[in-house]
């Protein structure tokens, strides 16, 4: 870096805005068996599993640099609990983005939503999403909305710290880890488990629970196009959802003594070639 | 939007170190059967700096066509310049379904790449069909596995699609196959990369294994705790094989995640899969039905692993491995004898 050019940053902190979905809990994933739908009456919900690791590593950044953390959703009002959640783990304020015209949005109208709703939140550093959902795992919302914003991405990080005006990241790819190094303002989508998610606190808790802590947009608040939003603005259809059949496969149970079940499974795997007889 | 003009099949062919990536190589089989569906032009985007080298191998996997772009901004992969440069040979070349190997690489540079082109774009896909009225249909495990979702894009071209490696089988190469290279030129600026890789650190045999080998010997949380995976890599060691873990295992930290087999994990495809313990969830089944053959042991005889399973022993695994193990022990010192 050239003298004379502030370092970023030393005083004024960063302003990170963390994406965070509702989503079904894992175990309670069920298929409803008529409308061929999720089932989403009766089932708990939860903030996306990697959407904690995103959140506690913009705590991290927030505790070592200051500033501002800003949890961000879209969905229905009801995803409010896991933005609580993320308030009462450490973020200042949360913004939920709610609007009948957004209903049934994929990833490409999502994107665009949040792209606009997080241009209308000033200048911001960082944004953090997690990896991918679980329940539509297709981590394609992160670097959509970078797309959007035109601002540089580093997906699948499971640490980053911030050097001068450097952000430094570690990312995991299949034969590896690769570091790689942007400049803000940066869009990072953060690994699952890369890092234990605090617990929120009692008193962050019952901040929480106070007024105007979480700020719910409607579609025209965030000056978006309509017309590119919901159904109707996303390419995408579910045509139709089977569910799962297992191959069948012709299986030989062995359930004789110990010592003849294990030779007649290694005669077996001999007779197939995966065993030298 | 006219969308009629869009025409044939486009491939994103992935290389690293000077050669194809499996996940692409792949993609050119599953690709090719598509474009021979609909009768229409298998074409292969390849982009980098010194590339043109791999034009002919992607005509000989099944290509008809490679379009390939080298730029000294596209020398190291980076997904701006990468997403930016597809927009544009997409614009140009007019591609009617894209597909990309869902590789890291794959996902994050088709998620930019779709808020550029405001197009729809499935993720992992599993298996692909054409529909009758000429649809290319994406079909994809949903809701965690369970259920798998069929997804049509019929409003804007091209349909877009990332396909999950080592689930299309990768094709033979045709030495005599002859098809068209197209140099094409894109522009690009300085400004466009804007991220940087530092380093990279391989780990080869730890990720890599797993989706190489022919035989995969899987345990879960049958095992009771972490010391017991020693019974499993002394078994795989046996067989010449490596060892697999379910997720629960990873989760809760007896096993590296790189060694996580399932729909969040890896999917492989070995000759023999042996899941030990398992019980066989629908998202683990995901990552490894496609094994040639499927051994299960298992002491609940109603685990559903054994529904997919070719050979299964109901049994307590702390009786049946070490048996196992001193029984191939024994094949092994009578041969070495003899």
């Amino acid at each position: 870096m050239e003298d004379g050019q502030e370092a970023r940053p030393p005083n004024q902190g960063l302003k990170i805005v963390v994406c965070i979905k509702q989503v079904p809990k894992g175990e309670q994933l069920e298929i409803d068996p008529v409308k061929k739908t999720l089932r989403r009456e009766g089932v708990e919900s939860e903030m996306n599993p990697a959407d904690k690791n995103a959140v506690e590593m913009a705590l991290g950044f927030k505790d070592e640099h200051g500033g501002e953390v800003i949890a961000l959703s879209m969905g229905s009002r009801s995803f409010e609990r896991s933005l609580r959640m993320a308030i009462g783990m450490g973020a200042d304020r949360a913004v939920l983005l709610s609007d009948r015209a957004l209903a049934g949005s994929d990833t490409t109208p999502t994107s665009y939503a949040l792209a606009g709703t997080i241009s209308l939140l000033g200048k911001i550093d960082l944004i953090l999403c997690g990896e991918e959902t679980s329940d539509s795992s297709t981590g394609h919302v992160g670097p959509g909305i970078a797309g959007h914003l035109e601002i540089p991405q580093i997906t699948y990080v499971t640490e980053a710290k911030v050097e001068n005006d450097k952000i430094i990241a570690k990312r995991q790819v299949e034969f590896g880890f690769e570091t790689w190094e942007t400049t803000f303002p940066a869009l990072l989508t953060v690994k699952f488990g890369c890092n234990r998610p605090r617990e929120p606190t009692l008193s962050r808790k019952i901040k929480a629970k106070r007024g105007n802590v979480i700020q719910t947009w409607s579609a025209k608040d965030a000056g978006l196009d309509e017309s590119k939003l919901g159904l109707n603005g996303s390419p995408t259809i579910v045509s139709t959802i089977d569910t799962v059949e297992l191959p069948s496969r012709k299986g030989e149970l062995f359930s004789g003594n110990l010592g003849k079940n294990v030779s007649d499974l290694i005669s077996r795997l001999v007779r197939d070639g995966f065993i030298r007889g | 939007m006219e969308t009629g003009e869009y025409k044939g099949v486009m491939v994103f062919l992935e290389h690293r170190k000077g050669k194809l990536r499996n996940a692409s190589i792949q993609l050119i089989g599953e690709g090719r059967r598509l474009a021979d569906i609909l009768k229409q032009e298998l074409s292969g985007a390849l982009l980098g700096k010194d590339v043109e080298n791999l034009t002919g191998e992607a005509i000989q996997f099944g290509c008809d066509k490679v379009h390939y772009i080298e730029h000294d901004l596209l020398e190291n992969y980076a997904p701006r310049p990468y997403a930016k440069a597809l927009a544009e040979l997409v614009q140009k070349r007019r591609p009617d379904a894209l597909l990309f190997g869902a590789t890291m690489n794959g996902r994050e540079v088709a998620g930019r790449l779709h808020a550029y082109t405001h197009t729809g774009l499935a993720a992992d896909c599993t298996a692909f069909d054409i529909t009758e009225d000429g649809y290319l249909e994406m079909i994809r495990p949903a809701f965690g596995g369970k259920s798998l979702a069929h997804i049509i894009c019929k409003k804007t071209k091209p349909q877009m699609a990332s396909a999950r490696p080592n689930v299309f089988p990768a094709p033979d190469k045709d030495p005599a196959r002859k098809g068209e290279i197209l140099k094409e030129t894109v522009q690009l600026t300085q400004e466009d990369v804007d991220t940087r890789c530092l380093e990279v650190v391989e780990h080869e045999d730890e990720a890599n294994m797993l989706s190489k080998s022919e035989i995969v010997v899987s345990g879960g949380y049958g095992l009771k705790k972490k010391e017991n995976f020693v019974l499993l890599e002394e078994l795989a060691e046996l067989l010449h094989g490596v060892v697999g873990a379910s997720r629960k295992t990873v989760d809760i930290g007896w096993f590296p995640r790189e060694r996580q087999i399932g729909q969040t994990g890896k999917t492989v495809r070995p000759r023999l899969y042996f899941a030990i313990g398992i019980s066989g969830a629908i998202q683990h089944l995901a990552g490894m039905e496609r094994s040639e053959k499927i051994v299960a042991i298992n002491a609940d005889p109603t685990a559903s692993i054994f529904e997919v399973a070719d050979y299964g022993i109901v049994g307590n695994l702390f009786d049946v491995i070490p048996e196992m193990i001193r029984q191939l022990k024994a094949m092994k010192s009578s041969q070495s004898s003899s």
